[in-house]
Formats: structure tokens, C-alpha cells, sequence
């Protein structure tokens, strides 16, 4: 449904220029949702805007719902839908006006422009507050009117640029539902975010960004299995250093890194690692606040890709 | 077709938001009207000169000059609207849509010159119990000329405000630009009085032209010279303002 190749954007700044987006290939399959992973500043929102004909690439192909996007950006803006980071409604008008207006600039019909407007308002639950003035939502309210703008053509595609950022968590859980039921309707959608649990929970598949290019692709399970074994989290109270020292020569561990209170350990199998981490660290004299194991999350998929913490933002 | 259609769907939507909101309209009303009330009766011994020797004579020559300055000041600024509906996110949504380009610009200029016309409709009728007479096809010539200015003005204070998005910059420039403009039109005092070389800067000035010729067809001279002059200047400068305007849109909206 997506395809791209050697994608590239940079951009003159005060300093020199920056490269943004340095050679992104994709394939995003129809139907899935597809999530871009990565800390701001990342690339992933260049990326998502020129693919949505928003800024015109330094370099590369794509192609989108069979349309060429450097050849023929009228038709890829056709047959796509995106919404943008920010908001898109105008204080003093009522959803359903927004929602027809988008309808109707894209071509539509006055009639079926109100029956499509109708239609969105039923499935994006907005009936209840449709016909007020925008100002008067709450940020999960607005949220999902842009989404709604978005798909109101009926695109093949949809683009989501971080659609739940600051959004609460009851908020959020909504719109997860509204994008798995975009997929129920056979849309392809590709969402850009920074939350982890977000990208594990809802995509399909995962591209994980850092400095303008992809680190790494698969599906979250897929990804999370190359991190091999498993993830040990010990808190030792401000002797992070020394014990980092202790254990960083130990054969079992395969990578380590340190944390804002403790260390976080790669470790073949836990249930064997962690006796041996307990004695070594007692032997040498430093204490244990806590000790964890767990499964490798997208973070640890970060991590041991990049060298750092997506949650250190 | 599309492109009339267009135009006409962005046009419908602003103008929906000046009749919901009509404060804007109203203010524009109000300061020619202070014009009108507390200037006008100081330009009776200044305007004895030009032929004007009671109240009536001073608003056939002072209220044609008041409505080029409603055009000129209601519409250079439109480009600050522009700016707030960049924030809000509304432009890129527009964008996103294969919407024409040329439609996004004029929409919003037609609305600002409807909303402007009304205006000078409204100074114009508020003017008749002072005084004022005027044929009815010259007002409309009258206002044809405002118009023109209008909508170079309201495109070219958009084009600026799409390269600068950002108030700050735009309101110390528009007021830079603006109010020489005004001061070289001969509204609030006839140029008449001006040394030579202000005089001649004021030949350089379009808006003078058409403060000439809004008076001239006033005063029953729809023949005079400065009309078709003024017509053909303003023509030629809303021809370009657009055309400018409308490629700054196309590129900077794609």
C-alpha cells in the first residue's frame, strides 16, 4: 500500500543544513496498521508530511495506494487521508460544518458531503457534541473531530501524526479503538508516536526511527524476540558505577546499561542470572533497593539498537 | 469549474464566520464614522480653496476620500486572520485536500472586498443627512474602484503574512507601509497645500489617484480623467498583487 526508497529530506538552518530524513525504505502492507517509533526530533514526522505531498523530498521514490508520489502528488493526496500533529478546527464552528466543508473540498457532493459528515459523526461518537462550537470540547473531543476530518473522503490510507500526545488515558484507550476500527474498515494506517506501549499494543508492524533513518522493522513481537533472553532491572541506590564495574565483566551478561537509580541487564535466562548478580553485588559490600526481571519491551528494542532510552525524553 | 466551485465553498465558509461574528464589520463602520463627525467639520476653512464653502460641500469632497481610507486600512490588514488560521491548523488541513490553490487565496480576498462594500454602502447612507449627494451610477463606479483596491490589498496583506507567519512582523510592516500611504493620498488634507516634491512623491502614489477620482465621481464627473486613470493603475497593481499573492499560495501551500 506504501512503498518507499532512499526517502530523503534535509533543511537549511541557521547552522549549516540538517539532514531530517536520511534514505527511509518502507513497505506497509494493506490493511495493517503500521506505527513509526522513534524521539522527537527523529525524522518520523518530515517523513509522514512528505509522503502526505506536504513537502516535496530532496530524494527518493514512493509510492502510495498505487499513486507516484513524485510524478503525481494530485492523485496520492486523493486517495489520502492525514492528520496532522497539531489541531485542525476552527474555534468558532460546529464539528458537522467542519466536517462537511473537508468533505466538500475534496470534491464531494453538498448531499453526500452532509450523509458522509452524518456518518462520521455516528461512528467517531461525536453525536453528543457535533453541533457545538469546536472551543467548547475537551482535547480527546477535538482529537478525534480531526481524525474524523481525516478519513472523511474515505481514503485508502490514513496518516496519524501522534495522534495521542497529550491526550489522557481514557482518551487515549478511545482513539486506540477508533484507529483499530479504521483497520476493521479495511483502511491502511500509518501513525507516527513515542509512546511505546502505544506502538506495542496497537501496530501491526513497527519501524523504530532515530536521526532520519530506520533502525529497525518488524512486528513488536518479532522485534522484542531479536532482543534475546531476557531483562533484569537492579535499583542499587547511587552505586549505579560501581556496580556497573562488578557486573560488566560477568559472562552471563550480554549487554548493560545504566539508569537514572540502577542498571538494566541482558541476560540469557533470568531465573540463573539473578542468583549470581545478588552474590556478586553482596560479595563486593553494595546494597540492593530492588531487583527485577521481566520480558524485553520496545524500549529494550530501542535501547539495544540506538544505545538510548526512549523514556529518557 | 472546479476552481469557481472552489473559490465559492472557501468564500461561503468565511463569510459565514464574518456574519457569525460581526463585530469586525461593525468596528470598521464606526472609525470612519468618528472621521466623519470630528474631522470633518475642522476641513471647512481648509477646504474653501477647492470650492467648499458649507457643510455639504465639505462631505461631497471628504466622504469619498474617507471611504479609500476605509479600503486601504479595512483590508491591508486581513493578512493577520491568515496568520491565526495557520495556528489553528486549518490552512494545512486545506492543503492536504486537492483543493485549488488560487481558491484558497481569492475566497478569502472576495470576502474581505463583500465585507468592505458593505461597509462604504453603509458610511455612504449614513453621509446623506449631512449633505452628501451622488448619482447613483457613479457610486457604483465609485465603488468598483474601492473594490479594486480591496482586493489588491487583502491579497498582497496575505502574501506578506504567509512569508512572515508571525504577528509580530507583520504588524510594525503593514504600519510602516500603510501610513505613508495614507498620509500621501490627500484624504485628510488636500495635497493642494503640499510643497512641490510632496507633491510629487503623491504622483507615485496609486491611492491618491484613486482619491481623486472617488472625488470626482462624487462631484458628477464620471468623464474626468483621473477616473480611468485610477481604474487603469488600480487595475494593473490588483492584477499583480493577485498574481503574486496566488504564487506565494501555490508555493509556500503547495
Amino acid at each position: 500500500m506504501i512503498e518507499t526508497s532512499g526517502l530523503r529530506k534535509s533543511f537549511r538552518a541557521r547552522k549549516g543544513t540538517v539532514d531530517a530524513v536520511r534514505g527511509v525504505d518502507l513497505k506497509v502492507r494493506e490493511g495493517e496498521i503500521f506505527g513509526f517509533l522513534g524521539p522527537n526530533g527523529a525524522g518520523k514526522t518530515t517523513t509522514l508530511r512528505m509522503l502526505a505531498t506536504l513537502i516535496v523530498p530532496d530524494g527518493g521514490e514512493a509510492t502510495i495506494a498505487g499513486a507516484d508520489l513524485r510524478r503525481n502528488p494530485g492523485e496520492v493526496r486523493r486517495r489520502i487521508g492525514y492528520v496532522a500533529q497539531g489541531l485542525s478546527t476552527w474555534d468558532t464552528v460546529t464539528a458537522r460544518e467542519e466536517l462537511v466543508l473537508q468533505a466538500r473540498l475534496y470534491g464531494i457532493a453538498k448531499s453526500r458531503a452532509r450523509e458522509l459528515a452524518a456518518r462520521a459523526i455516528g461512528s467517531f461518537q461525536l453525536t453528543e457534541f457535533a453541533d457545538r462550537k469546536c472551543q467548547t470540547y475537551s482535547g480527546g473531543q477535538r482529537r478525534r473531530v480531526d481524525v474524523a476530518l481525516g478519513i472523511i473522503h474515505e481514503p485508502k490510507v490514513v496518516f496519524l501524526d501522534e495522534p495521542t500526545t497529550g491526550l489522557d488515558p481514557q482518551s487515549r484507550a478511545h482513539m486506540w479503538d477508533e484507529v483499530r476500527r479504521l483497520r476493521g474498515e479495511g483502511m491502511t494506517v500509518f501513525i507516527t508516536t513515542h509512546y511505546l506501549e502505544e506502538a506495542d499494543a496497537l501496530c501491526d508492524r513497527v519501524a523504530i526511527m532515530d536521526h532520519g533513518e530506520i533502525v529497525t522493522e518488524g512486528t513488536p513481537d518479532d522485534l522484542k524476540r531479536e532482543v534475546a533472553g531476557d531483562v533484569v532491572t537492579v535499583g542499587v541506590n547511587g552505586a549505579a558505577p560501581r556496580a556497573a564495574q562488578l557486573l560488566g565483566d560477568q559472562p552471563y551478561v550480554r549487554q548493560l546499561e545504566t539508569t537514572e537509580d540502577g542498571l538494566r541487564l541482558y541476560v540469557d535466562t533470568g531465573a540463573t542470572a539473578i542468583p549470581h548478580i545478588l552474590r556478586t553485588l553482596d560479595g563486593a559490600g553494595v546494597g540492593l533497593a530492588s531487583i527485577e526481571l521481566h520480558r524485553p519491551s520496545l524500549d529494550d528494542v530501542f535501547l539495544t539498537k540506538t544505545g538510548r532510552s526512549l523514556r529518557e525524553e | 469549474m472546479k476552481f469557481l466551485r472552489d473559490t465559492w465553498l472557501i468564500f461561503q465558509r468565511q463569510m459565514m464566520l464574518v456574519l457569525r461574528n460581526p463585530v469586525w464589520l461593525i468596528v470598521g463602520v464606526i472609525q470612519p464614522l468618528y472621521y466623519l463627525l470630528l474631522f470633518g467639520p475642522l476641513l471647512k476653512p481648509a477646504l474653501k480653496p477647492m470650492g467648499a464653502t458649507t457643510d455639504a460641500q465639505v462631505y461631497q469632497i471628504f466622504v469619498p476620500g474617507v471611504l479609500v481610507m476605509l479600503a486601504i486600512f479595512g483590508t491591508f490588514f486581513v493578512g493577520f486572520a491568515l496568520i491565526a488560521e495557520l495556528r489553528a491548523g486549518v490552512i494545512e488541513r486545506s492543503r492536504v485536500t486537492p483543493v485549488s490553490r488560487l481558491a484558497l487565496l481569492l475566497g478569502r480576498s472576495l470576502r474581505d472586498v463583500v465585507s468592505l462594500l458593505v461597509q462604504c454602502v453603509i458610511i455612504t447612507l449614513l453621509s446623506i443627512p449631512f449633505g452628501l449627494k451622488v448619482q447613483l451610477g457613479n457610486v457604483l463606479l465609485a465603488y468598483l474602484l474601492l473594490g479594486l483596491i480591496a482586493l489588491m490589498l487583502s491579497a498582497l496583506s496575505y502574501g506578506i503574512a504567509l512569508k512572515l507567519r508571525s504577528e509580530d512582523a507583520l504588524a510594525p510592516l503593514l504600519n510602516t507601509v500603510g501610513q505613508p500611504i495614507l498620509l500621501l493620498s490627500g484624504i485628510l488634507l488636500p495635497l493642494m497645500y503640499a510643497p512641490g516634491w510632496l507633491k510629487g512623491i503623491s504622483k507615485w502614489n496609486p491611492f491618491s489617484w484613486a482619491v481623486d477620482a472617488a472625488r470626482a465621481l462624487f462631484d458628477g464627473h464620471p468623464g474626468d480623467a483621473s477616473v480611468w486613470k485610477a481604474l487603469l493603475i488600480l487595475g494593473v497593481l490588483t492584477v499583480a498583487a493577485v498574481t503574486w499573492a496566488a504564487r506565494s499560495f501555490a508555493r509556500s501551500i503547495r
